[in-house]
């Protein structure tokens, strides 16, 4: 237990540090709320939608939470060439603590970055139904850190080129966030862009904010935790496994 | 301490793919001695480093670490040895106390143990003073000799270092190895060198042994390689032993990740 605990303790610690990365990770959640939110604000309304900004808050804060996750496991194809990572696999304890500490680590990064970004939203002019929901809203965006902190495990594992994040970023993350329906509701859309947004986890975890903050749910809350918590299980087994068979 | 060797290497063979990185290497370590393993770049000594750290499995051969196999005991292998490896391994975001305590969590040294042990060896290696400080704002001397009293926190029976005084200062190496002796007198320690500076091995090896493409050419003391190739410097000798020919290694997923890195840090 101690050492999933020091090492949970260490992403955390070095993400409290880190003020200025704190700050620019803001820009392009900003970004998002402030240029798609206001600029495709008057076309949502006048389709029927209602507000647009309450519809995609809890998109932004899914991407949030997806972009922080990967990125902290992909941090770690840096951290085992130049940093700690080294460390810990020559240590004498089993390398599933070690993942699981990570992960936990990094999960929790993101569910902080993930809160940070709910804050801005509500500045923006974000109004969730009820505040009792909130916390039903954070397990939800403990679930989405989780999958995709496993994820990131996995994949960090995996490749040992750097080119090889441009890809993930590319091929993976960026179409993870637009698939998930983040930004445009799920209703009416063409067969195969359907199906798509069916096999992203992020769609599920968007969804299950959106059913729990405004009411506005495609799938129903119960199925979304249902899958996310499905996945999560299955992701953190598959990235504590790809995580086992590092060779330095 | 017994005559039994803590490091023995049998008929050791690494291939990764088509490439024998290692090619069927013995050589024994003696307790409580500094054994320095040199070798032109891509001869295998980095392999042969991560194979006894238990990191690499070996295509074929036996592997002994004080008594035990790093394939078979890997978590018993690694209790018992201190590494340092060629590219930094600290957390340069955490402090130097942080990366010593996290270090003896890792280890399961005992609190009281550790906190001890921790203070004695960063005032040994001159870092007291700078313990609360992150590693980050560290000389590379002050981040290797961290390393190195890191590695030593556990109280291991060996401890390896991978090329530590790469990038450093004369003054720094100096430094350095008069601490490592020292630490090897004072608690025994069996320590696994490698360097690309003949004068260092020259200065603190009790044994030498040369590794060139993958095979052992040479084992003995300075004086011993040096009379074998009929030399009166051990660079002479090394030079002797292994060509003049400059090695072109190709450049590895490593390589590129370095690469980045320094693309990264201005």
């Amino acid at each position: 237990m101690s050492v999933i605990y020091v090492l949970w303790l260490r992403e955390v610690k070095k993400y409290l540090r880190s003020r200025v990365q704190i700050i620019a990770s803001l820009g392009s959640p900003l970004m998002y709320l402030g240029v798609l939110g206001f600029g495709l604000g008057p076309v949502f309304q006048r389709a029927g939608e209602g507000k647009y900004i309450q519809f995609m808050a809890p998109g932004v804060i899914g991407m949030t939470v997806l972009f922080t996750a990967m990125f902290s496991g992909i941090a770690m194809l840096w951290d085992r060439q130049f940093g700690f990572l080294k460390e810990t696999l020559v240590a004498p304890v089993p390398r599933l603590l070690i993942m699981i500490g990570r992960t936990l680590g990094g999960a929790t990064v993101a569910v902080l970055q993930g809160a940070l970004i709910f804050v801005v939203t509500l500045i923006v002019g974000f109004r969730p139904e009820s505040l009792l929901a909130v916390p039903l809203a954070f397990l939800v965006i403990a679930l989405i850190a989780i999958i995709f902190s496993a994820l990131a495990t996995a994949i960090g594992s995996s490749i040992k080129e750097m080119q090889g994040f441009q890809m993930v970023m590319n091929f993976l993350v960026m179409p993870l966030f637009f698939l998930s329906g983040a930004i445009y509701p799920l209703e009416g859309l063409p067969k195969v862009l359907a199906a798509f947004t069916r096999v992203d986890p992020l769609t599920y975890g968007v969804d299950g904010m959106r059913g729990v903050l405004i009411g506005r749910t495609h799938f129903g809350i119960t199925l979304d935790i249902a899958v996310l918590l499905g996945v999560g299980i299955l992701f953190v087994i598959f990235g504590a496994w790809r995580f086992s068979k590092i060779e330095a | 301490m017994s005559d039994h060797p803590i490091i023995r290497v049998q008929h050791v063979v690494k291939s990764f793919g088509k490439v024998t990185a290692v090619d069927d290497v013995s050589f024994d370590v003696h307790p409580g001695e500094i054994f320095a393993f040199l070798g032109p770049n891509g001869a295998g000594k980095t392999t042969t480093i991560k194979m006894l750290t238990t990191l690499l499995h070996p295509t074929s051969g036996a592997l002994e670490l004080d008594g035990l196999d790093p394939t078979t005991h890997a978590t018993e292998v690694r209790r018992r040895f201190g590494v340092v490896f060629q590219d930094p391994s600290l957390d340069s975001e955490l402090t130097a106390w942080e990366n010593m305590d996290i270090h003896g969590v890792l280890y399961h040294v005992p609190r009281q143990i550790r906190r001890e042990r921790a203070e004695a060896l960063l005032k040994m290696f001159e870092l007291w003073d700078r313990h609360a400080d992150l590693v980050k704002t560290f000389s590379g001397g002050m981040k290797r000799r961290l390393e190195i009293a890191r590695g030593l926190l556990h109280t291991p029976r060996v401890l390896f270092l991978d090329e530590p005084t790469l990038g450093l200062d004369p003054q720094s190496r100096n430094q350095m190895w008069t601490l490592v002796r020292n630490l090897n007198k004072a608690e025994g320690v069996t320590v696994f060198l490698t360097t690309h500076y003949m004068d260092e091995a020259d200065r603190v090896a009790d044994r030498i042994a040369v590794i060139d493409h993958g095979r052992i050419v040479a084992t003995g003391s300075s004086a011993e390689l040096k009379q074998q190739t009929g030399t009166d410097s051990l660079e002479a000798a090394f030079l002797k032993l292994t060509g003049t020919t400059i090695r072109d290694e190709s450049a590895s997923a490593a390589d590129s990740v370095r690469a980045f890195a320094r693309a990264w840090r201005r």
